[in-house]
């Protein structure tokens, strides 16, 4: 029995032997298709198919939104979403497609809005049919997520919608967007108002999503654009000029910190073969071992086996401080460690990439289309991908201000 | 990996240690103070000094420090490794000279030997005799069957190298090549033959010396063959407590620059506001979080006896070497001009760190042995 499972409440153990019951004998199965590394990068309509199937049958199974009321879709438990991942992932399920949905979206509703929406909106969303995209960048508001251009003009009962939205993810499947934007030009902060948009069944109303291109020749987010759409007020969130606090939930909930737990599946390996994950050292390891670099195998050069012990010893300090981080005693500062979490772990991810890139020596040059790229161009993918890592969700160097300002407590930068 | 407590360990009795080792460096052992005994005589050709507060010393030991690593069946506390984890990051943070974590990474030798003579050495640290490792050569290899002490017929000849705190201690564990390969043997510092050369060096809350050994009667610790074992053996523990201290060290570097950085103004901003000096203190801070859960980790797998303790420890002390040079350049150069001086208080804790991280092998050495461990041994 696990620390986790001693702790259970009776209605607690009661749900967890329902989970594992139910996991023993649904497990999905690996799919047909490829599936990307996260939800994020999902392009292939097949791969949405497979994994929409998995989240309405976990949600059918009570394991997808646990602790929202009944009224609006959920289980009506308490504290039990937690005890439902920890057994999805101990079953290694596939992962959960409607992320910024579950994340984001189902938090900020459920403490913001109208009830009526939320009992129309949440059961869709948690049951993973209605996909969810988050329309809160723009050219002009990125780090600086205030700068919101994006304007909502009042007619009576409808707001008028003109903006544009960039890096959307997953717009492409959405039914629906969180929005942040503009209904005063005045004020910076109290200026802004939030809305939760039906983009689908305005495609033809005044919105456009039109595919953003990445690095790697890959799709996965959007640009959205808003030519006077029009928006019932029900649908805002919160006051008007209440749009800043209501983000805040958002992105209280987007980093871990809020009070729902996020459902939550995964553990199943990508790759059949566990060792092609491009996440562990120990892939890397094996990696080395089948390279050769000027004529020797890679694993024997003293100076890439010197990177492989680096990133080993930041993986392992990684899990420690994750177990150290919820050990007062051991902690000044109560956020130290958990405020370090997005920006560590993203870069450990990419500088553990960037070795696979030295470790192929000559081959590192071939990618995914070419039939001799060492693991089928994996690393190389990965690697350029881990930039959207360090980027989003507040771009690294902004982690290093909360970091220097809330924990160190110097001045705050510009 | 086997499966370890979550807390490392570390409950009550380990919190109440470490808050009263903090208040006794409090209390006692301020950055001015010991920069005032310590740093008395700027002068590059000053005279070789060993100084201490033998007081400081004497309450260290009435605390029972010193018995936190001894088993109960010798006298002492036997209390967990991450005790004097805890221990040594406060003495780190106050840059305490004392014998202290010599005589402990002798305690972990001693404890390693298992032989009545051990034992009875273990009592004698209990009661406050400092005891500290001559176990180096004159190449200063990290290996533990090198040695450049012989001993034949009970007589040890030759010279220990690097010796730390050799002038605070009162008996040194010597290892000596015989016949039958490696032991260790405890030699008293003012036995006949013994000939003390204090080394000239930089950090200034320490001493070091090399010691010569003419035909000096010794006492078996560990016989011939056992001696290497029980070093490698007492090596991770060793390699964790040094950590601790640089853990210390770093952090004591960081929360002063932090605040010089907050107080300091220029271009109307104080420092902090500039992220060119910003970000980089939040890296260190990063280094060091890394550090300390890799020396909590290190020390908690020794104490449960697992079979990673060593490459948990070397892991541990990389981190920690690679921290404490990376803390004390950023600490110097934050400070301006100030922190260039002799006068300002960070040269101790930059020469204290660079002295520790290279003590049992730099991060370099400790990352060529985990992979000979994890990747195998190179072609
Ligand atoms: C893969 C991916 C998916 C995304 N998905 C979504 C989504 O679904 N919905 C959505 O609304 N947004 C999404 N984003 C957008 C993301 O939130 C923004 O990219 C991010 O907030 C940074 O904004 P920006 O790109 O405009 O960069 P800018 O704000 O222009 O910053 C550029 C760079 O400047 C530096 N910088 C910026 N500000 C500071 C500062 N104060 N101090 C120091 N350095 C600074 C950082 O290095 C930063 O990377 C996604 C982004 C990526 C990469």
């Amino acid at each position: 029995m696990s620390d986790a499972e001693r702790k259970d409440t009776p209605e607690q153990a009661e749900f967890r032997a329902h989970c594992k019951d139910w996991l023993e004998n649904n497990h999905p199965g690996r799919p047909d298709v490829r599936l990307p590394q996260g939800a994020l990068e999902l392009s292939d309509p097949d791969a949405l198919a497979y994994l929409q199937s998995w989240q309405k049958s976990a949600y059918d199974a009570g394991m997808i939104g646990c602790d929202y009321p009944k009224e609006f879709g959920g289980g009506g438990r308490e504290n039990c979403q937690a005890i439902a991942n920890q057994e999805m992932q101990r079953a290694k399920t596939p992962y959960l497609p409607n992320v910024i949905g579950m994340g984001m979206a189902a938090p900020t509703i459920f403490f913001h809005a109208q009830d009526d929406v939320k009992a129309e909106v949440l059961p869709k969303l948690l049951s993973g049919e209605h996909i969810w995209c988050q329309g809160f960048s723009e050219p002009g508001a990125g780090s600086d997520l205030a700068n919101q251009q994006t304007f909502a003009e009042r007619d009576g009962d409808n707001w008028v919608i003109n903006g544009h939205k960039v890096w959307t993810s997953l717009a492409h499947f959405a039914e629906w967007m969180i929005l942040l934007c503009r209904t005063n030009k005045d004020d910076k902060y109290n200026g802004l108002s939030y809305f939760v948009v039906p983009i689908r069944e305005n495609l033809d109303k005044g919105i456009t999503v039109r595919p953003l291109i990445k690095m790697t020749g890959e799709t996965g987010f959007n640009e959205v654009l808003f030519d006077s759409v029009v928006v019932d007020d029900r649908y805002r969130l919160d006051e008007v000029g209440a749009g800043w606090k209501v983000a805040m939930t958002t992105l209280a909930h987007e980093r871990g910190a809020g009070p729902l737990v996020t459902p939550a599946s995964g553990g199943m390996p990508l790759e059949e073969d566990e060792s092609a994950q491009t996440s562990s050292v120990y892939a890397l390891i094996e990696l080395a071992r089948q390279q050769e670099r000027h004529g020797k195998s890679a694993a024997d050069d003293p100076l890439i086996r010197d990177e492989l012990m680096q990133i080993m010893i930041r993986q392992q300090a990684f899990n420690q401080n994750l177990r150290r981080a919820g050990i007062p005693a051991l902690n000044d500062h109560p956020m130290r460690i958990p405020l370090q979490f997005k920006l560590v772990a993203t870069e450990m991810v990419q500088d553990l990439q960037n070795i696979a890139y030295e470790i192929e020596g000559a081959a590192s040059t071939l990618y995914v289309n070419d039939e001799n790229s060492p693991a089928s161009g994996r690393w190389k993918l990965a690697y350029m991908n881990s930039f959207g890592m360090t980027i989003a969700a507040g771009a690294n160097e902004v982690q290093r201000n909360i970091l220097g300002e809330r924990v160190l407590g110097m001045p705050k930068s510009k | 990996m086997s499966e370890q407590p979550k807390n490392f360990g570390f409950g009550e009795d380990e919190t109440m240690l470490r808050d009263s080792a903090s208040k006794f460096f409090a209390d006692n052992c301020s950055p001015d103070k010991i920069h005032a005994q310590v740093a008395h005589n700027p002068d590059i050709h000053r005279p070789i000094e060993c100084i201490w507060d033998k007081n400081l010393w004497q309450q260290v030991v009435e605390l029972g420090w010193t018995a936190v690593c001894v088993p109960e069946s010798a006298g002492g506390v036997g209390m967990p490794l991450v005790a004097a984890a805890a221990i040594a990051e406060e003495v780190g943070k106050a840059a305490f000279p004392s014998p202290l974590l010599s005589t402990y990474y002798a305690t972990f030798v001693l404890n390693a030997c298992g032989t009545d003579a051990a034992n009875k050495a273990l009592t004698d640290i209990v009661t406050g005799t400092p005891t500290t490792l001559a176990i180096t050569n004159e190449k200063g290899s990290w290996s533990s069957s090198d040695t450049d002490v012989s001993i034949k017929d009970g007589k040890l000849n030759g010279t220990a190298w690097f010796v730390q705190d050799a002038k605070k201690c009162d008996r040194f564990i010597v290892s000596a090549k015989g016949e039958q390969g490696i032991g260790l043997y405890q030699v008293e510092a003012n036995a006949a033959g013994v000939e003390i050369t204090a080394d000239g060096i930089i950090d200034l809350t320490r001493d070091q010396a090399h010691i010569e050994f003419n035909n000096v009667e010794a006492v078996a610790l560990a016989a011939e063959g056992d001696g290497d074992k029980a070093l490698d053996e007492a090596m991770p523990a060793i390699l964790t407590i040094i950590s601790a201290d640089m853990v210390g060290a770093g952090e004591w570097l960081l929360q002063t620059t932090v605040e010089y950085a907050k107080t300091r103004i220029q271009f109307d901003h104080p420092l902090g506001f500039f992220q060119a000096v910003k970000h980089p203190l939040v890296n260190v801070m990063l280094d060091i979080d890394r550090a300390k859960s890799l020396v909590y980790n290190a020390a908690c797998s020794i104490d449960c006896g697992f079979d990673d303790a060593e490459l948990n420890a070397r892991m541990a002390k990389s981190q920690a070497s690679e921290m404490a040079v990376f803390a004390s350049s950023r600490a110097v150069q934050y400070h301006g001009g100030i922190g260039f001086t002799w006068e300002c208080y960070i040269h101790l804790f930059f020469k204290r760190q660079m002295h520790n991280q290279v003590i049992y092998g730099d991060g370099k050495h400790q990352r060529t042995i985990l992979a000979d461990m994890v990747i195998g041994q190179a072609a």
